[in-house]
C-alpha cells in the first residue's frame, strides 16, 4: 500500500499544480486558483478546471472577503477555494503574520477554532492550516477563514534545530498556544516566537519521527 | 522515592523556599486522566501547568490507515459516552467529500440521537462534578437518570456507550417500532427529574458558596482565549454552533441558546443542566416534526474515494464547538483528518483560571471547564 | 526457661519463630478469616487510564451498585488500596506512572485488566502510542473484556477476583 500511495501522490502533485507554475516565488497550490486570477491560468489540462468553472456565481460574501485579502497582499497570497461559508487562503511563510494581524484587525476574524499540521512529502513542504472563525461579529459567525503557509521539510527531522521554522501567531491570536506546542511535536514544525514550544501530548522520552509525518508509519502498516 | 531511575516528567522540582510544587494527577480522585502541576504560596495557586497526553492514543494518525467507514468505531472512542456527537463533523466532512445526500428522516433521527447523546454526557459529566465538591446525592442521581437515557439509546442503537451509529452516508439503523411513544415517555420523565436538581444542588447555598466568584473568566478573555461551548456561554458570549451555523436540521427546530454573564464556575456548570432542558424540547420538537418513514442511508459503494480538496465541519457537542478537518486525495482512506475537539480548545483557560486561585477550588474550577480529558489527548 | 531463651539479640528471631509456629497452627482458619475480611472491602485505586473510566462510573451507579459486591468506590488514598482496575488503553506516557501507583501500594494487591485495550491493544493496535496489553507493565489477576465492558462484565470480572483471593493462600501476606 505504501509504495502504491507514494507513486500516486507523487504523479498527481505535477499535474495539478501546472496552473500555478507561473509564479515562481510561490510554493505549489493544491486546489484550483483559476477561479480567481484567470489571467494566470495556462491552458490547463481540461479534466480538472472544467467542473469548477461551471459554477460562475461563488458565495458573495465569502468572494468579498477572499477579494479584500488580494487586494491587500496581492501578489504573495493565493485563493484556494471559496466555498459557502468557507474561504481558504494559501500565504507564504513570511506574510503569514501579516495576514493574520489583517485578518484579526481589519476582518475581525477573533480566535483560531484549531491549527492542522498536514505533511506533503512529495512537495517537500509541511503545511500548517489555521482555522480563524469569529465570536463578536455577528456576520462572520458562519465563516471560517483557512490561512495555510508551509514550511520547508526536512528529510531528517531535528525538532526545533532545523530548518521547518514558521513564525508563531501567539501574539495575534492568543489561542493558538497549544494548538502550536501540538503541531511543533507532531510534525515537527518549530514555532519562532512562541514562547512556550515544549512537549505536550507525547511521552516525555520520545526520541521517533514526529509522528503526523508520512514517513512515519505504524507498526505493521 | 529514591529511586535515580525516575522518568524526567516525574522528577520533582524545587523553585522556592515558599514555593512548594504540587503533581495533581494522573493518580487523584479530582484530576482524571491529566496532570496538573500547579505551584501553591501558602494556599494560593501562583502557577499552573496543565500536562495532558496521558491517553494520547494516535487517533489521527490511525485515521490514515482506515477507509471512511472504518474510520467511524475508533474515531468516536475519545469521547464514548458523547459519541454521537464525536461523530458528527466526521461524518458531515466525510459526506461532504464523497458527495453524499442523506434522506431526511436521518437527519432528523441523527439530531434526536445527537441530543440524548448531549444529555447522556451531561448527566455524566454532573455527576463527578458533584463527587469532586464531595456531593454524593449528586453523584447518585444523574448517574442514575443516565441510565434511562442511555436504554433508549441501547433501544436505538444497540450499544450501551459506544453506538457507530452515524456513518457516512446516514444512519445505520432505521429507529424500532414504537420508538417515538417511549421516546417522548422516557424524555418528558427525565425533564422532570433534572428540574429536581436545582434543589439538591443548584440553589444549595453551599455548593453556591464554593462555586460563585471562583475562577472568573471574563467576556474578553473568553474570546481571547478561543474557549468554546459551555465556557464560552457562561461568560456572555451568545455563540452556539447549532444557531450559528445550522447543520442537518437545526435551523427547522425551535430552542434556546443559554447565555449567562458571570463566567465563574457556577454559571459554567449551570449552563449545561440548562442545554439539558433545551435538548429535551429539541427532542419533542424532531420527534413531532420527523417525517414518519423514508429511508435513513443512502447506499455506500464499498470503499468509496473521496473528491480532492478539503473540508472542515463543526457542531456543537456537549462540551463544545468539535470541529473536524479532512484532507482528502481521492484515495480510500483520508490523507490527514483533524479532529479539533473542544477540550483541547477549552485547557488553555485552566492556567488562566487557577492562577490567585485557592488549591481547594481547583477541582471545581478544573472540571466546571467541562473537560474530558481523552478527548483533548485523541 | 523463656527469660533464657530470650535475650535482646534473638528476640526478633525469637518472634519470628513464634510467627511460623502460630501460621502452622491456624493456618487455615486465619487464612480463611484473612481472607474473607479482604474479598469484602476492596479499595480501588482512583487511576483512570482511558474511557473505559465511564463506565467503571456507572457500575458505582445505583443501577449496578457495585459496592454491594463489596468492591468499594475508587475514592481512596492508594496507600490504602488494594485493587487496580486499569480502565482502558495504557499508552506510553500512562505506563511508568501506572507502574509507579502499583508498586507504591501495600500487599496484597490485586489488578483487573478491563476493556479489550488493557488486554491486547484492542481497537489501537497498530497506534504508535498504545501498549499491547498491561501484562508487560504489572502482573494481571482478571481480565474483563469488551469495548468498554458492561457495568456487569465488571461485577462479574470483580466477583471472580473474589472466588481467586478466597482459593490463595494468605499466609505470605500475614
Amino acid at each position: 500500500m505504501s509504495s502504491d500511495s507514494e507513486k500516486e501522490a507523487v504523479e498527481k502533485k505535477p499535474e495539478e499544480s501546472k496552473p500555478t507554475e507561473t509564479k515562481p516565488p510561490e510554493k505549489p497550490a493544491t486546489a484550483k486558483p483559476d477561479e480567481q486570477k484567470p489571467a494566470a491560468t495556462k491552458p490547463a489540462p481540461a479534466k480538472k478546471p472544467a467542473p469548477t468553472k461551471e459554477e460562475p456565481e461563488l458565495p458573495a460574501f465569502e468572494k468579498g472577503i477572499a477579494d479584500k485579502i488580494i487586494e491587500k497582499f496581492g501578489e504573495k497570497t493565493t485563493i484556494s477555494f471559496v466555498k459557502p461559508d468557507r474561504v481558504g487562503i494559501k500565504v507564504g511563510r513570511d506574510d503569514i503574520h501579516n495576514v493574520a494581524e489583517f485578518a484579526r484587525d481589519t476582518l475581525n476574524y477573533d480566535h483560531v477554532d484549531s491549527v492542522a499540521g498536514v505533511d506533503y512529502p512529495a512537495d517537500k513542504e509541511i503545511e500548517v492550516v489555521y482555522h480563524l472563525s469569529s465570536y463578536t461579529d455577528p456576520t462572520l459567525s458562519r465563516q471560517i477563514l483557512e490561512l495555510a503557509t508551509r514550511a520547508q521539510r526536512e528529510e531528517d527531522p531535528i525538532p526545533g534545530n532545523d530548518a521547518t521554522k514558521l513564525p508563531s501567531l501567539r501574539d495575534i491570536f492568543y489561542s493558538v498556544e497549544f494548538h502550536e506546542r501540538e503541531v511543533f511535536e507532531m510534525l515537527g514544525v518549530y514555532f519562532e516566537g512562541h514562547p512556550d514550544n515544549r512537549r505536550l501530548l507525547l511521552p516525555e522520552d520520545w526520541a521517533d519521527l514526529p509522528p503526523l509525518r508520512k514517513d512515519f508509519r505504524n507498526k505493521g502498516r | 522515592m529514591s529511586s535515580p531511575t525516575l522518568p524526567p516528567g516525574l522528577a520533582i522540582q524545587k523553585a522556592d523556599e515558599r514555593i512548594m510544587t504540587l503533581n495533581v494527577g494522573p493518580q487523584h480522585p479530582g484530576s482524571g486522566h491529566m496532570r496538573i502541576i500547579v505551584q501553591i504560596d501558602g494556599d494560593y495557586i501562583v502557577a499552573c501547568d496543565p500536562d495532558p497526553g496521558y491517553v494520547h492514543r494516535g487517533e489521527e494518525k490511525m485515521a490514515e490507515y482506515r477507509n471512511y467507514t472504518l474510520n467511524v468505531p475508533h474515531l468516536e472512542r475519545p469521547v464514548i459516552h458523547d459519541s454521537c456527537n464525536i461523530l458528527y463533523p466526521y461524518v458531515l466532512a466525510a459526506e461532504e467529500l464523497l458527495g453524499l445526500e442523506i434522506p431526511e428522516r436521518a437527519k432528523y433521527i441523527r439530531v434526536i440521537a445527537s441530543e440524548l447523546n448531549r444529555c447522556i454526557y451531561t448527566q455524566y459529566w454532573l455527576a463527578i462534578y458533584g463527587i469532586f465538591l464531595g456531593h454524593s446525592t449528586m453523584f447518585m442521581w444523574p448517574a442514575g437518570d443516565r441510565e434511562l437515557l442511555i436504554d433508549l439509546m441501547e433501544k436505538m442503537t444497540g450499544a450501551r456507550v459506544t453506538h457507530s451509529y452515524f456513518i457516512p452516508g446516514g444512519i445505520r439503523n432505521d429507529l424500532p417500532a414504537n420508538f417515538e411513544d417511549v421516546c417522548l415517555r422516557q424524555v418528558n420523565y427525565f425533564e422532570k427529574r433534572i428540574k429536581e436538581y436545582a434543589d439538591v444542588f443548584y440553589n444549595n447555598p453551599i455548593l453556591i458558596s464554593r462555586t460563585e466568584k471562583t475562577g472568573v473568566l471574563t467576556r474578553e478573555n473568553a474570546i481571547k482565549l478561543g474557549t468554546t461551548g459551555s465556557v464560552l456561554r457562561a461568560s456572555g458570549v451568545d455563540y452556539d454552533v447549532r444557531k450559528k451555523e445550522p447543520y442537518d436540521v437545526y435551523d427547522e427546530l425551535d430552542f434556546e441558546t443559554n447565555v449567562m454573564k458571570d463566567g465563574d464556575s457556577y454559571a459554567r456548570s449551570r449552563i449545561p443542566w440548562l442545554d439539558m432542558m433545551e435538548s429535551c424540547r429539541i427532542i419533542r420538537n424532531a420527534l413531532q416534526k420527523m417525517p414518519k418513514s423514508g429511508s435513513v442511508r443512502v447506499k455506500l459503494k464499498p470503499n468509496p474515494k473521496g473528491e480532492l480538496g478539503s473540508v472542515y465541519k463543526r457542531i456543537e457537542s456537549g462540551r463544545g464547538a468539535l470541529g473536524c478537518y479532512i484532507v482528502s486525495d481521492k484515495k480510500v482512506e483520508p490523507y490527514r483528518v483533524k479532529l479539533s475537539v473542544p477540550s483541547f480548545r477549552n485547557l488553555i483557560a485552566l492556567p488562566h483560571l487557577l492562577i490567585g486561585e485557592k488549591l481547594g477550588n481547583m477541582p471545581s474550577v478544573y472540571w466546571s471547564l467541562n473537560y474530558w480529558p481523552v478527548e483533548a489527548d485523541r | 526457661m523463656i527469660k533464657d531463651l530470650v535475650t535482646p539479640q534473638n528476640a526478633n528471631v525469637f518472634v519470628g519463630k513464634l510467627g511460623d509456629i502460630l501460621e502452622k497452627a491456624i493456618d487455615k482458619p486465619l487464612g480463611y478469616a484473612i481472607n474473607w475480611g479482604r474479598i469484602w472491602s476492596l479499595w480501588p485505586v482512583h487511576i483512570e487510564t482511558a474511557c473505559c473510566s465511564v463506565e467503571f462510573g456507572a457500575a458505582s451507579s445505583p443501577r449496578y451498585d457495585v459496592e454491594r459486591f463489596g468492591i468499594i468506590e475508587a475514592f481512596g488514598s492508594l496507600r490504602q488500596c488494594d485493587l487496580v482496575v486499569v480502565q482502558g488503553t495504557i499508552t506510553r506516557k500512562m505506563a511508568p506512572r501506572l507502574r509507579l501507583v502499583y508498586d507504591q501500594m501495600p500487599e496484597p494487591k490485586y489488578v483487573i485488566a478491563m476493556g479489550a485495550c488493557a488486554i491486547t491493544g484492542g481497537l489501537y493496535f497498530d497506534s504508535y502510542n498504545v501498549l499491547p496489553g498491561i501484562d508487560g507493565v504489572i502482573p494481571v489477576d482478571v481480565y474483563v473484556p469488551g469495548c468498554p465492558p458492561r457495568p456487569e462484565t465488571l461485577i462479574q470480572g470483580c466477583m471472580l477476583l473474589q472466588e481467586k483471593i478466597k482459593r490463595m493462600k494468605a499466609r505470605k501476606f500475614v
